[in-house]
């Protein structure tokens, strides 16, 4: 009897620690879900070139070891502003891969945004709960009918994630460079598509169209397999919103920002940005 | 990266007093490498103004062939093709021509470097090579030279001796 009990007190527990590691996993905490974007190149010549892209999702930074990731919602924008069709795209168990033509001269953006409400809450039982579940795309309106206004410990929040890459067929350009005034994003002040070790560049990052200070930058270099630390660099934005990355070794980087604050707008109280890019940087 | 630079003293000609039919010359070796796959490297040599950063192209070899195949690699003359490179419409005749073999070559100069205004400059020559590798040397130089001098740098790998002889 009083086994059977401690071992129904351990599952409430094991549940409740579930739950805690459910809600870390929404969309906004990385932490356990790094996506990304990895272009074979980023710099290209000749032609109308071809290059081929890499989307995943794995904890190990340009690692193929966990999950294929869907495109379906990747938009490409040539560099006078039209959309590319990714061609060739093939799922696999550990990566999506797809082709690009580069048909025009210069620079190419590679991007997915999602936006939308989550919620939180407890029931009178003081179980958790949330909305939407994970994994789920929930309907238009659907947070109406679906979250419990009057709900104990209710928390809203207004999440947007959006994923970046660049890729430069013969001289870079600016005007894929625009932000959409949405969400969290990176405005580059040095190119994208022109960064070299040794040198510094400057990226300013926008919450909803505002240079925001706080926000939170992870930088890892590719390669983590081969020395005993990913080596992250961890910045913060300062008042004008910019970041001065000065590069001390060429590769392929993953960076991460995340941002949270709590003016959003009603019925959200939590006001959440996630955005990720991939940048190469050259040698000398 | 630059390995030895061997300049002799360079006096600044302050008024430019014109010098008639000087002689400037850039001596370029393609060194012999003994490796299994062997591809002639692409090379790519230009002069850049140290106080305006404007880029005069000097020579520039590479695969040229009817389909454009070559220009493919031409992003690896990495600091070419982004100080120049990717800014031009291939082929450019005046500058353009084939990988070398091998070997000594002289490209004269005289014509691209007399028509620049007085200055410091820097010329630069890098080499890639595909299955091979890359390297880039830098001769500093101030036009136009009142005495003759001669600039030389050595490679290490994909590149010999460079050395920029001036005859005013």
């Amino acid at each position: 009897m009083k086994s059977k009990l401690m071992k129904s007190k351990l599952m409430k527990s094991k549940l409740l620690i579930l739950a805690g590691l459910v809600v870390m996993n929404l969309p906004l905490t990385a932490q356990a879900h790094r996506l990304w974007l990895l272009p074979a190149a980023t710099v290209l010549s000749g032609e109308k070139p071809w290059v081929t892209v890499d989307a995943a999702v794995s904890n190990d930074i340009f690692y193929f070891n966990h999950h294929s990731l869907k495109v379906d919602s990747l938009k490409v924008t040539a560099p006078d502003g039209s959309d590319l069709a990714i061609q060739n795209v093939s799922v696999g168990k550990h990566r999506t891969v797809f082709d690009l033509e580069l048909t025009q001269g210069g620079t190419y953006k590679l991007a997915m945004a999602s936006a939308g409400l989550q919620a939180r809450w407890e029931t009178e039982e003081g179980e958790r709960r949330f909305w939407p579940g994970r994994g789920e795309t929930p309907a238009p309106g659907e947070f109406d009918t679906a979250v419990p206004k009057d709900a104990k410990n209710l928390k809203v929040s207004h999440s947007s994630r959006r994923m970046e890459t660049f890729i430069t067929a013969g001289a870079p350009t600016e005007s894929v460079l625009e932000v959409t005034g949405k969400g969290l994003e990176m405005q580059p002040l040095t190119h994208p598509n022109d960064l070299y070790n040794g040198e510094e560049a400057r990226f300013r990052f926008l919450m909803d169209g505002e240079p925001t200070e706080g926000v939170k930058i992870t930088l890892i270099r590719d390669g983590s397999r081969y020395r005993n630390s990913p080596e992250a660099l961890e910045l913060v934005t300062g008042e004008d919103g910019l970041i001065v990355v000065e590069w001390s070794q060429a590769g392929m980087y993953w960076l991460e920002a995340e941002y949270e604050d709590d003016r959003a707008r009603a019925p959200a109280t939590l006001r959440k940005g996630g955005y990720i890019a991939t940048l190469e940087v050259l040698p000398q | 990266m630059l390995r030895k630079t061997v300049a002799a003293i360079l006096l600044v000609a302050g008024t430019a007093t014109n010098v008639q039919a000087s002689e400037m010359t850039l001596a370029l070796e393609v060194p012999r490498l003994q490796v299994a796959e062997y591809h002639n490297p692409y090379v790519a040599v230009w002069v850049q103004s140290k106080s305006t950063g404007n880029i005069t192209n000097l020579a520039l070899w590479y695969q040229i062939d009817e389909r454009g195949e070559g220009e493919k690699w031409l992003k690896d003359l990495r600091q070419w093709w982004r100080r120049s490179g990717r800014s031009l419409e291939m082929p450019v005749d005046s500058f353009t021509g084939a990988t070398r073999r091998p070997g000594s070559y002289s490209i004269d100069v005289t014509e691209a470097l007399e028509a620049l205004p007085a200055g410091q400059y820097t010329l630069y020559i890098e080499a890639s090579r595909e299955v091979g590798g890359r390297e880039i040397l830098k001769l500093p130089a101030t036009l136009p030279a009142k005495e003759p001098i001669t600039v030389k740098a050595v490679g290490e790998s994909e590149l010999g001796t460079v050395a920029l002889q001036i005859k005013p």
